[in-house]
């Protein structure tokens, strides 16, 4: 099963790699993970899609938080999150198509990042289901190119996840 | 006041009460050995950074402070990987100290440079390049609170040299904050609780005790929750000293050359009480089938240990010696009168076997008070076996990375740790030549540690799985006709040295050993083939052990 995984680490070097480093030693898998700083500068955000049974996922929490620069980790539950990526995504276009092209991005609530006379490159955020759905919708174009963020999430309602908050019950 | 950054290493090791430092010098320390050429903390020069790692390690374990040692860049900490990784699965604390080179050469592949961290990034419990000479006081409390707190492990700074002779002003921090470390000591009420009751209605309990028990000072706890109710007590490799060895309650080592008696009880046993034990795969054999009819109390500081290889019933995280400290006081005495008498039944049926005569010889000529260090093979096995550990942290042994080549620099620690005691190395003839050079550091610095290898010309554990698993193929572990004369070897580096080759002999060789006020190396000439057991095949059911009669 996939879980995504929201862990709160010091913003210093070399953090990225011990997280990394962690999941490839114990053998879990990561399918992305996004970095980045967050509203305290001390305080960066990572957001792991990982895949595994409720053991491996349990291990994973566990480890992780025993690592000294990590500071929270949050496994999010079904239906208690909100999720967007980022994908570029070029297509392959010519002078016959290119404004049916136009016509599906513009219908599909995606961005055209750039148009050219040979390929256009596409932006669009959304889960994962409406990024899998666009992909699709381009294929007969001629996908060139597809570049992913990775997911990035947070929790919704009263789950704020602050470096200073309560500590989350892990045990 | 303003110094230099090797004067606040010295200053900041003081301060944690820092008196002896394992190491070796090199480029990159030259600043931190001119400091230590007059400061009051000894440094103990080893003939290869593995002895300083492992002597550190030994050091810590025997004296349950954290050991230091000190190396220079690239090759010199790329030596100490080995001790690190030996003191990181055993959770042993320590702090290794690097030398780096200069700040603006990082990356560049200067002279004698390795990414330290980053080699040591899965094998400490947590590790520093110091960037910043303002961060360097910080830097060291930080780290010896990591590595002495929580669950125990080794943590490694690595200096630059220019941030050791740039000058800062010193304040040594008295607090560590950490927002993501902090070790849960206590024990939650609701489980110690349930475990108390757990205890009470078990018919069949069983006390599974490990390197945690230890780590924590809790022996005398373990006793009191073993005794007061009448629980038979099995202990892993680094468990051993936990509980005393002759007591009818004891039931020695468990798992794969565990006494039969320790498998047959924690197999069928209703409770496995584990203490500091985390189900090591030479513990649990076969995890399907281990202990079948149990359920499970896990007490242990470290949450990951926690229902990682068996699926536990009662997990209680914190320390050891505080968790049962209360559930001691709750515990009421289960009726376990017909389960010791099995277990009674099993131990008669299935004595030990073959004993191994020079380690019975040590330990009834030292009476169990000795410290004991081990090799890794057969003679470690046999040390398990053999000799009774009756007290904490005098069974000193590479447990969970299982690495030859320990024992002696682990004995030079141990005895500068504890002067007054008889340190005995229990070494095989492999295992003694991986850090034989160390002759030289323990003789110089007066330490009167016993050498016992016992010498069956040949690499005699893996010789047993080829015998047994391989055909009897014996590919590249004899030994005999490559071997040095151990005697000579001991004489030439001012060593005492002594070859015994008859049964009657060997007694007054250890009594004259434990007499002699030098290093001394017994080379003593064992049975060739001879083999550990019972012994449990890898992957086994742990109750189905060769060599036990009547069992296999």
């Amino acid at each position: 099963m996939k879980h995504t995984i929201s862990v709160l680490v010091e913003n210093k070097f070399g953090v990225l790699a011990r997280i990394a480093g962690l999941f490839s030693a114990r053998g879990f898998n990561i399918d992305s993970l996004a970095v980045g700083p967050t509203e305290d500068p001390s305080v960066s955000r990572m957001t792991i899609v990982s895949k595994g049974d409720d053991k491996t996922l349990e291990q994973i929490k566990k480890q992780l938080n025993k690592l000294i620069d990590v500071i929270k980790v949050v496994d999010f539950k079904e239906g208690e999150f909100v999720d967007r990526e980022l994908v570029l995504i070029r297509i392959a276009i010519n002078t016959k198509n290119r404004k049916e092209a136009l016509e599906v991005i513009d219908a599909s609530g995606a961005k055209v990042a750039n148009a050219g006379s040979k390929s256009i490159s596409i932006e669009a955020a959304g889960d994962q289901n409406s990024i899998k759905d666009l992909l699709e919708l381009l294929k007969p174009f001629g996908i060139l190119e597809v570049v992913r963020t990775g997911r990035i999430a947070m929790g919704i309602d009263e789950r704020i996840l602050k470096a200073d908050g309560k500590p989350e019950v892990n045990e | 006041m303003k110094m230099t950054g090797a004067k606040i290493l010295i200053e900041s090791l003081k301060k944690e009460g820092v008196d002896i430092i394992f190491g070796y010098p090199g480029g990159q320390v030259l600043p931190i050995f001119d400091q230590l050429y007059d400061a009051p903390i000894k440094l103990m020069l080893t003939r290869h950074e593995q002895g300083a790692a492992h002597a550190a390690d030994g050091y810590a374990r025997a004296t349950g402070k954290t050991g230091v040692c000190l190396a220079t860049s690239g090759p010199g900490a790329t030596n100490l990987v080995t001790g690190i990784a030996t003191a990181y699965m055993d959770s042993i604390p320590m702090v290794a100290i690097t030398g780096q080179v200069k700040s603006f050469l990082i990356g560049n592949d200067a002279f004698q440079e390795a990414d330290i961290t980053g080699i040591t990034r899965p094998i400490t419990k947590h590790n520093y390049l110091v960037e910043d000479i303002k961060d360097l006081a910080k830097v060291i409390k930080e780290a010896f609170h990591i590595a002495s707190t929580g669950r125990p492990g080794p943590v490694l700074i690595d200096i630059p040299s220019d941030i050791q002779m740039q000058e800062t002003e010193f304040s040594y921090p008295e607090k560590v904050d950490m927002r993501g470390y902090k070790p849960t000591y206590e024990g939650h009420p609701g489980q110690i609780k349930r475990a108390a009751k757990a205890i009470s209605d078990s018919k069949r309990p069983i006390l599974y005790v490990g390197g945690g028990a230890i780590i924590s000072n809790a022996s005398e706890e373990v006793r009191e929750l073993a005794i007061t109710n009448d629980i038979p007590v099995t202990m892993t490799l680094l468990g051993l000293g936990a509980f005393p060895a002759t007591h009818r309650l004891a039931l020695g080592m468990l798992g794969m050359h565990g006494t039969a008696y320790a498998n047959h009880s924690i197999m069928e046993s209703d409770l496995i009480i584990a203490v500091g034990a985390r189900f090591d795969d030479r513990v649990t054999g076969k995890l399907d089938e281990f202990a079948p009819h149990a359920k499970v109390i896990h007490i242990d500081i470290d949450p990951a240990s926690v229902s990682k290889n068996v699926d536990v019933d009662i997990p209680i995280v914190g320390d050891v010696k505080t968790i049962l400290k209360k559930l001691n006081k709750a515990v009421k005495k289960p009726d376990t009168k017909d389960w010791i008498a099995r277990v009674e039944d099993w131990r008669n049926k299935h004595p030990a076997i073959r004993p191994q005569y020079v380690v019975e010889q040590i330990y009834e000529a030292t009476k169990g008070n000795a410290i004991i260090t081990t090799e890794v093979g057969q003679n470690q096995m046999w040390a398990a076996q053999f000799y009774k550990f009756m007290k904490p942290r005098t069974m000193i042994s590479s447990g969970g990375l299982g690495t030859m080549g320990y024992g002696f620099p682990a004995a030079i620690g141990a005895q500068v740790g504890c002067p007054d005691e008889v340190v005995f190395d229990i070494a095989g003839d492999g295992s003694i030549q991986m850090n034989i050079q160390e002759l030289a550091t323990a003789v110089i610095n007066k330490l009167p540690i016993k050498i016992a290898i016992l010498n069956n010309c040949c690499l005699g554990m893996v010789r047993q799985w080829q015998e047994l698993f391989y055909k009897k193929r014996y590919s590249y572990t004899g030994l005999c006709y490559d071997s040095p004369d151990f005697v000579k070897l001991a004489e030439s580096y001012g060593a005492v040295g002594m070859k015994i080759t008859k049964k009657k002999d060997v007694r007054p060789a250890i009594e004259n050993a434990i007499k002699t006020k030098n290093v001394v190396v017994m080379d003593f000439r064992v049975v060739e083939g001879e083999n550990v057991f019972p012994m449990v095949p890898a992957g086994g059911v742990i109750n189905k052990m060769l060599g036990v009669d009547g069992l296999a």
